[in-house]
């Protein structure tokens, strides 16, 4: 299995000549899939379940942000599977006609906070995040965690005024675990994948806002049949294991 | 652009083949500009660059570049000056490091500022405990912009002082003039022109600065969200306003290329 850089991709996508020689001509027995960021780790390892199910059969896996996968195929990136972090972005897929058949939903996640190890600054609910002296870090209400930040406030009726709104979810993290911040608002399977380098605080009103995840055999697809193959696996009982392991939610 | 005309190319003697990888060059850099430029929604243009947001991101970003630039003539000027009129071992050790961020992913250059002026960092730990907070603040995005600039002001500056040589400030010395006096009347006169140009390379360096900035600065508006990173952002909602945004930053862009150019035919470069 190789995991292609997505900008490889999308320079290949948009210049033709340089597209032969890069992706091959054994297209029947190779299978490219499109996901979201957030499903890097359990993705990686569906793959190589489906490849070792199926003999012979490759898997090529391309993670970035939803938006900028649906982008990508847009522009003709050539991919079989599209697997998102939100409705609105599979969405956007089934309204430019990316996407055969009916998308299905497999996964689920919510909002949790996360703070330094030990929460040394002893954040217990959400409203402690408007307290003084806590920096908070959240995700822009451009992307999908940040949408759901939003509807999150709405919920508890708590204005958050937060020192950085980062534009993936990944980076909210990331300003947690090296000290920056010290909150920040991430999905209940990035704070399982950090383990020790942060805490998470559950919010009961997150349960509400509910992330959904789906995934679509694609239009385009030059192997229809092992894209609904690779479909049917994540919704399945395979899926579903790897899934749960890395703290998503059964749809 | 003036490129050369085929009469020049014959007299200067370059053989005829050249013009066709230096077409395929201009093309390669030339075209997707184009492409762009033919996206923009001019239609809903002004809109677009105007908006809270993106004035706040521009407006923003000149004053960040402004000050970085201010911070790498500042201490770039003494470092060139080092660099170019001194000699001692290990000098070429010092000009590879003063390079190095020319060379670093930008993000790269974040991660260190992060370990370096971050909270838990090597100096952050300090100023933290002295109340002083650099993280997510426009500090830190002038850092980042300095950090990533300073090699093109010490570079192009030391490149115009050994061109220049040291003859008239050898002369000045004699006349009885001190080092300080030296600098300040003949050296720095000397070279003011790959001073400027040095220095508005630096702005543009500056201008375009992303990767440090994302990882060390943050981002939110009016704060630490300069011009790239609004365009970033808008990109995964608004892919019309990140195309307009980035024909804005392309103009300055241009700007700065053409007042280096005009520059660059200076007898001192």
């Amino acid at each position: 299995m190789r995991i292609r850089a997505v900008a490889a991709a999308a320079v290949l996508a948009s210049v033709p000549v340089l597209a032969a020689c890069g992706s091959g001509a054994d297209g029947a027995d190779t299978l490219t899939v499109f996901a979201a960021a957030s499903l890097k780790a359990p993705f990686t390892e569906l793959a190589e379940r489906f490849e070792d199910a199926n003999p012979g059969v490759t898997v090529e896996l391309s993670f970035t942000g939803s938006s900028d996968l649906v982008a990508q195929l847009e522009q003709g990136a050539p991919g079989d599977v599209l697997a998102t972090a939100d409705t609105r972005t599979m969405d956007a897929a089934v309204a430019a006609g990316l996407v055969a058949g009916e998308p299905a939903s497999f996964a689920t996640n919510t909002l949790t906070i996360v703070t330094e190890p030990g929460n040394p600054k002893n954040i217990r609910m959400f409203a402690d995040l408007t307290a003084e002296g806590i920096s908070v870090v959240v995700c822009a209400p451009q992307v999908p965690c940040g949408a759901a930040t939003t509807r999150l406030e709405e919920a508890t009726g708590v204005d958050i005024v937060p020192v950085s709104e980062e534009s993936a979810v990944t980076d909210v993290l990331g300003k947690v675990t090296s000290g920056q911040a010290d909150a920040g608002l991430v999905y209940v399977t990035d704070a399982v994948g950090a383990g020790d380098a942060v805490t998470a605080v559950a919010v009961p009103q997150a349960a509400e806002i509910v992330n959904v995840y789906l995934v679509a055999a694609l239009e385009n697809s030059q192997s229809s049949g092992r894209a609904g193959d690779f479909v049917r696996f994540v919704t399945g009982a395979n899926g579903r294991a790897v899934l749960d392991e890395a703290g998503f939610g059964a749809p | 652009m003036s490129g050369p005309s085929a009469t020049g190319l014959r007299a200067t003697g370059l053989p005829r083949w050249i013009l066709v990888p230096a077409a395929v060059a201009l093309l390669f850099v030339v075209v997707p500009l184009l492409a762009m430029v033919l996206t923009v929604d001019w239609a809903h243009f002004p809109a677009l660059v105007t908006s809270p947001a993106s004035v706040d991101a521009l407006l923003l970003s000149l004053r960040t570049s402004a000050a970085s630039t201010a911070l790498c003539v500042l201490f770039g000027v003494p470092l060139a000056v080092m660099l170019a009129r001194s000699n001692f071992p290990g000098l070429s050790v010092i000009r590879g490091f003063v390079l190095l961020p020319l060379v670093l992913p930008p993000v790269v250059g974040g991660i260190a500022l992060l370990y370096t002026f971050g909270r838990r960092g090597l100096l952050g730990q300090y100023l933290d405990a002295l109340g002083i907070q650099i993280a997510f603040t426009t500090t830190a995005v002038v850092l980042a912009q300095t950090f990533v600039a300073l090699p093109f002001l010490v570079t192009s500056l030391e490149g115009a002082l050994r061109t220049a040589g040291s003859r008239y400030e050898d002369i000045a010395a004699t006349l009885g003039a001190r080092p300080t006096t030296v600098f300040r009347r003949i050296t720095l006169p000397l070279v003011l022109p790959g001073l400027v140009s040095g220095a508005v390379l630096a702005f543009a360096r500056a201008l375009g600065e992303f990767g440090a900035t994302l990882t060390f600065a943050g981002s939110l508006q009016g704060v630490t969200r300069t011009l790239p990173l609004e365009i970033y952002l808008q990109r995964e909602t608004d892919p019309d306003a990140a195309v307009a945004l980035s024909l804005v930053l392309i103009a300055v862009a241009v700007v700065i290329v053409a007042t280096v150019h005009s520059r660059g035919k200076d007898p001192v470069r």
